[in-house]
């Protein structure tokens, strides 16, 4: 009976842990790490050249960009195994799913085009073409606006999910990486890596709000290169990660002002929060790690190899 | 005969012309194939330079879809007796008021100096001398492509960093071999490098059979770090890496090149540029491209920036400070105000890796690393009133 009870509590705990899933760009592979003692557990083969990874709505799907086989994965979340992959169009690096799972809409670098994929069907229905080397992409929490950000261009393409045609564009700063919307929808952030700033935008207008410049006492300036950026569920704190900086700023995301600027490891690139928001995780390309970062007191906990350039990360509950 | 065409095309198109259209002409010649026959392993394009422009065109353009503006190239490329002037002259008549050249100097400079170039802007991006940024500068001349100058500086930086600071300087016999031999001797003395022994090279360019016996005996007697062969025209400097006499790596021309472009370049997004060069070319990315590239696509940015097709809107934003132009060299470009000069990272590559990028890490400057390749505000001859 003890022992039943013993296994229970066990059970109970590991289920409340977050499983950490980080795409290796390098490694052509999957690093799994226990979100509770923060040690990696596993590595898989996958596709070549992993990317982005994010999961399904129902949390039962991983969708990865394969980039070299031109293709997004999808695997099973609870076996790993790959049930089957999509028709991403040449390249894929980033993509972005709409809250309710039904489509996945992915960014085509080479071909200056987003490719949109029905998730029920598995097959691309239509391509919109954006600006040169699109990015970034989102999709608003209300499914209203898919966001398409062009490096080259330094555009947002606001595209309806309706028509599938771009509906307006903004102009921000030079070679925009990522975009992100608050959780309330409100606005939209955007971050320019040959810019330096984060570049923030009121959705209904799409106007810009407030641009931040990011600087680091001790820092050289052309290391401040913005990449990955999210806000928190209660858009107390909003994150952006600095590459080669080496650094992840935290923006008052009430205030929209830089408060502090937290270390990570080298190359810091993409960002997930654990599902209570409690905990931060970073991936760090140049340093084959992950950082974790505790957001109630705003410091880096551990940082844990995972494998060669680490790029994407989603967190699984 | 390539001058009718011209006309007509641009009758066609600039009758055609409406709203926000920018006309952006192209001025190359054909030149001369010296090499050796072991050395011309690649071939030598006519079109360097033309289809870097074009493809700036192209990614202006894919943006000019959402801001309603549009970009048309003009191109001439003269054969080697014709006079550029002609084309010139043609293309401002039709009122094209950027033109990318891809001249030697001195003609770069006979047409900034004719009548009429006035109220137009000339992007150099065929000629590295550092005179065209100094005392022959001229205020309607920007250059996209780097100066021997700002290469010399980068090879400079890294060497200095690896202390190979004894140098056996091996310049060629050609114009442009003196040139960027005498920038290398002045980066030389800006880092606290040595030159210990300086030999031109004067032996028969076609090496094929004696080149290994020759560059051991050229290179004897002497104590060094390192070679720095000046050979612009890649006539004799492929001979000497492992042909020395003494175990010793070579830098400059070759061997360990300082490059404003080179195909093994990736990073910084730089592999999607690769890409599309190679998709519309048909063949790899050279500096030249890459500087009519950065010429058309500073245009477009300034386009895009000012929301304006007009020539003075741009010409202020381009020689503003402004002007953060990407150019997958991690950092954003801009134009030197007292010179013309675009900044940017110089690579230092062998045949296929980026070995580094300068400005090296350490190399430090009070307001722009990039500053610390090149003739810096102090240090310039070039005093213009723009």
């Amino acid at each position: 009976m003890r022992l039943v009870t013993a296994i229970l509590i066990y059970f109970s705990a590991t289920a409340l842990a977050d499983t950490v899933l980080v795409s290796l760009e390098k490694d052509n592979a999957l690093a799994i790490v226990d979100g509770q003692s923060l040690s990696l557990i596993q590595t898989i083969k996958i596709g070549r050249r992993p990317r982005d990874i994010k999961l399904s709505p129902d949390l039962a799907k991983i969708y990865v960009a394969a980039s070299d086989d031109d293709a997004i994965q999808v695997l099973d979340a609870r076996t790993y195994q790959v049930l089957g992959t999509l028709p991403s169009g040449k390249d894929p690096e980033t993509f972005a799913i709409d809250p309710k799972g039904e489509r996945l809409y992915a960014s085509n670098e080479d071909d200056n085009q987003v490719t949109v994929i029905d998730l029920n069907s598995s097959q691309a229905i239509k391509t919109i073409p954006v600006g040169v080397e699109p990015e970034g992409i989102a999709v608003s929490p209300d499914g209203r606006w898919v966001v398409s950000t062009s490096e080259t261009t330094n555009m947002v393409h606001w595209i309806d999910p309706v028509t599938l045609e771009v509906a307006h564009n903004t102009l921000v700063d030079p070679r925009p990486r990522a975009a992100t919307f608050t959780p309330d929808g409100k606005q939209l952030w955007v971050t320019s890596e040959i810019g330096g700033t984060l570049t923030i935008l009121d959705t209904a207008s799409k106007e810009t709000v407030k641009k931040l410049k990011f600087s680091i006492p001790g820092v050289n300036q052309t290391l401040v290169q913005p990449v990955g950026v999210l806000v928190d569920q209660n858009r107390r704190y909003g994150y952006v990660a600095l590459g080669p900086a080496n650094r992840v700023a935290v923006i008052d995301a009430q205030k929209l002002e830089v408060i502090d600027y937290l270390l990570t490891g080298k190359r810091v690139w993409q960002m997930a929060f654990t599902h209570d928001g409690k905990m931060l995780f970073t991936t760090n390309g140049a340093s084959h790690d992950i950082t974790a970062i505790d957001t109630q007191k705003l410091k880096p906990i551990k940082s844990i190899a995972v494998g060669h350039y680490p790029w994407g990360v989603a967190v699984k509950p | 005969m390539w001058i009718c065409a011209l006309i007509a095309f641009l009758c066609l198109c600039l009758s055609s012309a409406y709203g926000q259209t920018l006309f952006i002409a192209y001025i190359g010649q054909e030149r001369a194939d010296l090499r050796p026959a072991t050395a011309n392993i690649e071939p030598l394009p006519q079109d360097l330079g033309l289809r870097g422009a074009e493809l700036g065109i192209e990614d202006n353009n894919t943006t000019g879809r959402f801001t309603n503006q549009s970009f048309r190239l003009l191109g001439a490329v003269v054969k080697q007796d014709e006079d550029p002037a002609r084309a010139f002259y043609f293309l401002r008549q039709e009122g094209v008021r950027h033109i990318l050249v891809n001249l030697p100097a001195a003609k770069l400079l006979a047409l900034a100096d004719s009548p009429e170039a006035k109220d137009s802007l000339l992007y150099n991006v065929g000629a590295y001398d550092d005179r065209l940024r100094g005392k022959d500068c001229r205020a309607n001349v920007l250059h996209t492509l780097p100066s021997h100058a700002m290469r010399a500086d980068a090879i400079g930086q890294y060497l200095k960093k690896k202390r190979w600071e004894k140098w056996f300087l091996v310049p060629g016999p050609w114009p442009q071999d003196q040139l960027f031999a005498e920038a290398l001797k002045r980066s030389a003395k800006r880092f606290g490098l040595k030159i210990v022994a300086a030999k031109p090279w004067t032996h028969t360019y076609d090496a094929r059979r004696t080149a290994e016996s020759e560059v051991a005996v050229f290179t004897q007697g002497v104590d060094y770090d390192v070679v720095l062969v000046a050979d612009e025209a890649d006539l004799f400097g492929a001979y000497f890496p492992y042909r020395t006499w003494l175990p010793r790596p070579v830098a400059g021309s070759h061997g360990l090149a300082a490059t404003a472009w080179h195909p093994a370049h990736e990073q910084w997004g730089a592999v999607q540029l690769q890409n599309r060069f190679r998709k519309l070319a048909g063949r790899r990315m050279q500096p030249e491209d890459y500087a009519a590239w950065l010429a058309v696509r500073a245009i477009g940015e300034a386009a895009t920036r000012t929301q304006s097709t007009d020539f003075t809107p741009i010409r202020e934003y381009l020689l503003s400070d402004q002007l953060a132009l990407p150019g997958f060299k991690g950092v954003p470009l801009s134009f030197r105000p007292w010179d013309g000069q675009l900044r940017q990272p110089i690579l230092l590559a062998s045949a296929y890796d980026i070995v580094a990028v300068a400005p090296i890490e350490g190399f430090l400057h009070p307001t722009n690393e990039l500053d610390t390749l090149g003739y810096d505000a102090r240090e310039t001859e070039c005093h213009l009133k723009r």
